[in-house]
Order: C-alpha cells, then sequence, then structure tokens
C-alpha cells in the first residue's frame, strides 16, 4: 500500500459558477439586467420590488422579476398584482436559490412568454437569508443588499460576507427611522468600512422617498450595460 | 446553513476526479476556505461524516485550511492581509480598500489516496 496526495484544485462550486457564467452571458446578449435582491426575512424585499415595478412600468420599461421562497406562492400573487410578470420559485426547504434552479425555471417557462428578449429588468428577489445566498452566484448583473431601519445598523458587521458582495445597499423603511431611533449615519459608516465607496440609498416604499434615485440607478446600469455589449460589438 | 450542499459538492467533486480509480481509498481531503466564502469550518466538519456516508469520502478526514482575506492596498502598493473581517481597510496604513485579492475561495486542494502498490 502507498499513499499519495492528488492535487484537484477545484471550486466546490464549480458547477454553480459555470451555470451561472452561461446565464449572465445570455441576460447580456439579450439586453436585459438582471439583479438578485438579497436581504433578511422581514426586511421589505416584496414592498420594494411591488413598488419597483409598478414605477418602472409606469416609466414605460418592461420589468420581470421571480421570487425565491421556502414554501408558498404569497410573494408572487402580491408581486402580480403590479401588471408585471412574475414567477415564484419553490425551493422547498433549501435556504438560497442557484444557478440551476433559475436556468431551469426560465427554460420551461420559455413557451409562457418568458423570452428573455421580452424584458428590460429582471429582479430575482433571493429567499430572506444573509448568509447562504452569498455563495451563489445566479449570473446577476447587480447584488442588492437590502437592510431595514429595524434592523439595526450594526447588520453589515455581522454578515459582512453578502454586503461585501453587493454592488449596492438598500436601507428600506426609512419612514420608520424615527420611531426606530436608526442612525443612518451610522449604518452608512458602517456599510463603508465593509465594502468600501459602495452606492447606499435610503428608501421607502410606503412614501416612495429614494425611489427616483433607484430607478435612475437602474436605467443608469442598464444603459452602462448596452453600451459595454455595443463596444464588444 | 448551506455546509450541507457544499459538503454534497466537495463529494461529486472528488467522486468525478476519481471515477477511473475505484481501488483508491480516500484518507483525507484538504479544503482552502476564505475568510469571505460565507462557509464556516465548525459546521462543515459538523456534517461531513454524515454527508459522505456511503460514498467514496466515507471515513475520510476533512483538513480545511483557512484562509484570512487580502485587500491590494493602493496607498503601500501592496497586498495586505486582513485580522478579520470587520473592516476592509489596510491594517497598516487604514486606507479603504475594496480590491479583495485572497478569501472568496472555497476549495478541494488535495486528496490524500491509498493505493494498492
Amino acid at each position: 500500500m502507498t499513499t499519495r496526495i492528488v492535487e484537484l484544485r477545484q471550486g466546490v462550486l464549480k458547477k454553480n459558477d459555470e451555470l451561472a457564467r452561461a446565464l449572465r452571458t445570455k441576460f447580456e446578449e439579450s439586453g436585459l439586467l438582471v439583479l438578485n435582491l438579497v436581504s433578511s426575512p422581514g426586511t421589505g424585499k416584496t414592498a420594494f420590488l411591488e413598488r419597483t415595478l409598478r414605477e418602472l412600468r409606469a416609466a414605460g420599461a418592461h420589468p420581470a422579476a421571480l421570487v425565491g421562497d421556502l414554501e408558498t406562492d404569497n410573494d408572487a400573487r402580491r408581486l402580480a398584482a403590479s401588471g408585471a410578470p412574475v414567477r415564484q420559485i419553490n425551493t422547498h426547504g433549501r435556504c438560497h436559490l442557484e444557478a440551476e434552479m433559475i436556468g431551469d425555471h426560465l427554460e420551461s417557462w420559455r413557451h409562457e412568454g418568458w423570452q428573455m428578449d421580452n424584458f428590460d429588468y429582471l429582479f430575482i428577489e433571493n429567499v430572506g437569508n444573509l448568509v447562504c445566498p452569498s455563495s451563489y452566484d445566479l449570473g446577476e448583473a447587480v447584488r442588492v443588499a437590502l437592510l431595514s431601519v429595524t434592523e439595526g445598523e450594526d447588520k453589515p458587521l455581522k454578515y459582512p460576507t453578502i454586503f461585501n458582495s453587493s454592488d449596492i445597499a438598500v436601507i428600506t423603511k426609512i419612514d420608520l427611522a424615527e420611531p426606530c431611533e436608526f442612525n443612518a449615519e451610522l449604518a452608512r459608516k458602517n456599510l463603508n468600512e465593509i465594502r468600501p465607496g459602495i452606492t447606499i440609498l435610503e428608501t421607502s416604499a410606503k412614501t416612495g422617498a429614494g425611489f427616483p434615485q433607484w430607478l435612475e440607478f437602474l436605467s443608469g446600469r442598464r444603459a452602462g450595460r448596452m453600451a459595454t455589449q455595443e463596444t464588444a460589438i | 446553513m448551506h455546509e450541507l450542499s457544499i459538503i454534497y459538492g466537495v463529494v461529486s467533486t472528488v467522486s468525478e476526479a476519481m471515477k477511473d480509480k475505484p481501488n483508491v481509498r480516500i484518507l483525507s481531503v484538504r479544503m482552502r476556505v476564505g475568510a469571505l466564502s460565507g462557509v464556516v469550518e465548525g459546521a462543515l466538519q459538523f456534517g461531513y461524516e454524515i454527508a459522505t456516508e456511503g460514498t467514496m469520502l466515507a471515513g475520510s478526514q476533512l483538513v480545511v485550511e483557512n484562509l484570512p482575506v487580502v485587500i491590494f492596498c493602493q496607498h503601500c502598493g501592496k497586498p495586505q492581509e486582513l485580522p478579520g473581517v470587520q473592516s476592509f481597510r489596510c491594517p497598516v496604513c487604514n486606507t479603504p480598500s475594496g480590491d479583495i485579492r485572497q478569501g472568496r475561495e472555497l476549495e478541494v486542494e488535495s486528496i490524500e489516496v491509498e493505493e494498492a502498490a
């Protein structure tokens, strides 16, 4: 008997990463801006998204949304009231979405009007969880981390991995900042410690505060993407 | 807690690499886990025995090399290792940096196998 070391040097999530890369290419070719929304349960992702879909549609855009939850299609039904195409993905116990789930679902819905060319924005509302979704690339162009004023300013310090891997931080329920004694300056400082230079928006899905800046961010990112595509061609 | 899914990923990575060598016994699996991988060693170790049961990794030992975050500091002009993940500033000159050079790893580095000579 002899023992030896076999070098593998392989990413454990290689399969997910490869699928995500393929999805990203497909999304870019379709001119679709894909955003992955991550937060704790109860941050207000659905209310935030509901208003986003309504405002985008009112501005003449064609957004769509995928919602991940362990069970129920409550969120999809809520979001569908905006008039935008919305589909639910149930993970049946799994704590996060994976690239394979996104790819498979998009493929199976292709004949039901879910051709990527029909949309300009696709929002993926991840399972409410600040830990596990951080490891799984879904092929998104923008990862959005949301935190609400009711959660405390130190959330980014408690969950550095997800905030560090996000492109923008959205503070929700800012209309409740005062009764919650939320210190926005401290939250901004903590976000900057974890992700120096991160874009931060203070929003309220109830009053609409911060939504003009959010919509501007979205159209800016989409225009940027398209311009990169054209240069590449 | 998605460490079980991660271990299943380890099992499939190793099984795939060793599929033509059914006669080897795997003694240990060495992983590299970055401080920003979203995975903690304790939870990996906790689920390892159960998740590898009935696979070619059954009975093997999991060895985890924990990797700290390394940022590139523009001011110092070189990579700097961070003492933790609570502040992404250069520990020498305090300049913030989002340029991460190490810390996201989640890899199977190598396996130690025993085979008939």
